[in-house]
């Protein structure tokens, strides 16, 4: 028999702060990872240079002509003066205080709801927020009484964009839950029904679906009876985009433990209470990863817009090109496209981890 | 300590061609301790899950304070209302706080006022020994802490009867007589129990009637002293010898 000492934590040996060690252990561990590693350096030094020269050193910013601009480099000129048509799209210019301000609003609602976070009224204030929200969005970007009507065919650029992406993703999010339970659903019918709608819909590109909306569509209206055009994309984004959601939820409903059912029923709690209160809540936190996901996905689709003669930011871009005065300047459009859609959905896609890491928290099972 | 709180009468439950119960018959009286116990697979759980319909049964009936179950949502709702359940794995609810955890049926199922049932529902933890963790989430305590919110939330509508599926098993085992003490105070308190568990210790001191159940079968029945002292059936015999000589 034997009694120990108990004996002091000591510091752990830290060797990850010698650059050299940890040179050794992630670039150069072997003679394999070493070629590899000597490869993707030579690789990146035949593009980084020409790409910078190109974007950085050689190109024009100053506000000059094509001609001006040289051919070395690229030349931001045309994107300066395109820009306004590129955010706004034929929007009327006088007007722009107008999307200016839904951006603000929604800035400073999220704002708002963040400082509540320990108020009494916190979700009535919210709920109120997230229902007028879109009731004051609508009335200042298409008008109404005592403000100019714009007509949707004038709305256009990154900010038809950003509306349609954020429009479908939340108007599909409700649809979605529900056809993720009618999934789920004991009843026969509902099951049928949703997993026909859901498998349909996957089942067919995007493109055709809005294809669908704005040409087959009008055929069941009554002579006369038009509909936006906008409205209709809308419709058909939403039908999609809700496929995509009902099955993320899905996924989600089905990581929630048997248990957590069970005591939902023991209590006593009624089938919408124990969906609202105990089940979606974890579904959901669990989803949020793959809806950013799929909005992602969905954002990215909006440039298939121009097919049915909605003009995105990628199709004003496309439109510019053909402008005499900046003949031959397409690859500074596209490359401003991909720049500006690679800034938001990175940050939305980082803001999702975000997310992600604060609720994990609470749910380490 | 006259009336029947619970009548189950010859009960039996099928899992497709598996006879899980076979023709069970129990009568428990109000303020009664039964303890149930058996080998895994012997149907215990399955008999008290059926209690509050988290199983349907095919054949037999189960009467609860006068109320016959039957497949009606209202009906079994109200029998959930007067029949609470403390599970293995406590299914406390991750996403909400311990006192957001215990106020959620008073509030949504028995409509307390929210103040109200807070009220209530610090004196359960101030009884089960955790009133300073009720801002906490389920997740930051230890398993028998869990356990014994988990117990508090039973508690907190105030039921007739309060069902416990082995609800000292997925202990670590230094927690287990935390939540043990917790259960024999509650005993003494002429709360109806149904413990399925293997606690013979527990059963020794507050249990009325011990079970023993095998196969989906009832087999021997009878008064702590008597049950641990004098099994009749060369089964429970058995079954004590191994569960006594760990």
């Amino acid at each position: 028999m034997a009694v120990f000492k108990q004996q002091t934590p000591k510091k752990a040996p830290n060797p990850e702060t010698k650059i050299v060690s940890w040179l050794r252990e992630n670039l150069f561990p072997n003679a394999t990872n070493s070629a590899l590693t000597l490869l993707a350096l030579y690789v990146i030094y035949l593009i980084v240079p020409v790409v910078a020269n190109w974007m950085l050193f050689d190109a024009t910013f100053a506000p000059v002509s094509n001609e001006q601009c040289g051919i070395k480099g690229a030349c931001w000129s045309y994107i300066f003066e395109k820009l306004d048509l590129f955010i706004y799209g034929f929007y009327p210019p006088e007007i722009y205080w107008r999307p200016q301000w839904v951006l603000i609003l929604a800035l400073s609602f999220v704002w708002i709801a963040k400082l509540l976070k320990q108020h009494k009224y916190k979700t009535k204030i919210t709920i109120t927020l997230i229902i007028i929200y879109p009731i004051i969005s609508f009335f200042l970007l298409y008008g109404g009484p005592g403000l100019e009507i714009v007509e949707t065919y004038k709305w256009g650029g990154l900010m038809l964009t950003i509306i349609v992406a954020t429009v479908g993703v939340i108007a599909s999010f409700p649809i979605g839950v529900l056809l993720a339970l009618g999934r789920q659903s004991k009843m026969p019918i509902i099951r049928f029904l949703s997993i026909i709608y859901i498998e349909f819909i996957r089942g067919v590109p995007l493109i055709t679906i809005l294809f669908m909306a704005s040409v087959i569509l009008p055929l069941f209206f009554k002579e006369g009876m038009d509909m936006d055009k906008l409205l209709r994309a809308l419709i058909g984004i939403t039908m999609f985009q809700s496929a995509y959601i009902a099955e993320v939820i899905r996924g989600g409903l089905q990581a929630i433990p048997r248990g957590q059912y069970e005591a939902a029923d023991a209590m006593g709690l009624n089938f919408i209470q124990k969906i609202v209160l105990i089940i979606l809540p974890q579904a959901l936190k669990i989803s949020i990863p793959n809806i950013v996901g799929s909005f992602i996905a969905l954002f990215k689709d909006t440039t298939l817009l121009l097919i049915i003669g909605l003009f995105d930011i990628l199709s004003m871009v496309h439109l510019t090109t053909s402008d005499e005065k900046w003949l031959g300047r397409s690859t500074e459009g596209y490359v401003f496209v991909m720049v500006v859609m690679w800034i938001i959905l990175y940050s939305i896609s980082h803001y999702s981890k975000v997310l992600e890491l604060r609720y994990s928290t609470e749910h380490k099972n | 300590m006259n009336t029947n709180i619970i009548e189950i009468n010859s009960l039996n439950k099928w899992y497709g061609e598996f006879h899980a119960l076979k023709n069970i018959n129990l009568k428990v009286k109000e303020g009664e301790i039964i303890v149930i116990c058996g080998p895994s697979g012997s149907g215990k759980s399955t008999l008290i899950r059926c209690i509050n319909f988290l199983e349907k049964f095919q054949e037999g009936s189960i009467i609860v304070d006068g109320i016959t179950l039957n497949d009606d949502v209202n009906n079994i709702r109200h029998i959930r209302t007067e029949v609470s359940m403390v599970f293995q794995h406590f299914n406390l609810f991750p996403h909400l706080s311990i006192i957001d955890n215990l106020t959620l049926a008073p509030i949504w199922v028995h409509g307390k006022s929210k103040q109200e049932s807070k009220n209530k529902v610090l004196r359960l933890l101030d009884r089960v020994g955790i009133k300073d963790q009720a801002k906490k989430y389920p997740n930051q305590l230890s398993s028998g802490q869990q356990q014994r919110v988990a117990i508090a939330r039973a508690l907190c509508t105030s039921p007739k009867v309060i069902l416990f599926d082995e609800p000292t098993s997925a202990l670590d085992p230094e927690m287990i007589s935390e939540v043990l003490d917790v259960m024999i105070g509650l005993a003494k308190e002429g709360v109806t129990m149904l413990c399925v568990t293997h606690e013979m210790g527990f059963a020794k001191k507050v249990a009325n009637r011990v079970i023993f159940m095998d196969k989906g079968q009832i087999i021997e029945e009878n008064k702590p002293k008597d049950f641990f002292n004098n099994p009749e059936s060369r089964r429970l015999q058995l079954f004590l010898d191994q569960i006594l000589s760990r």
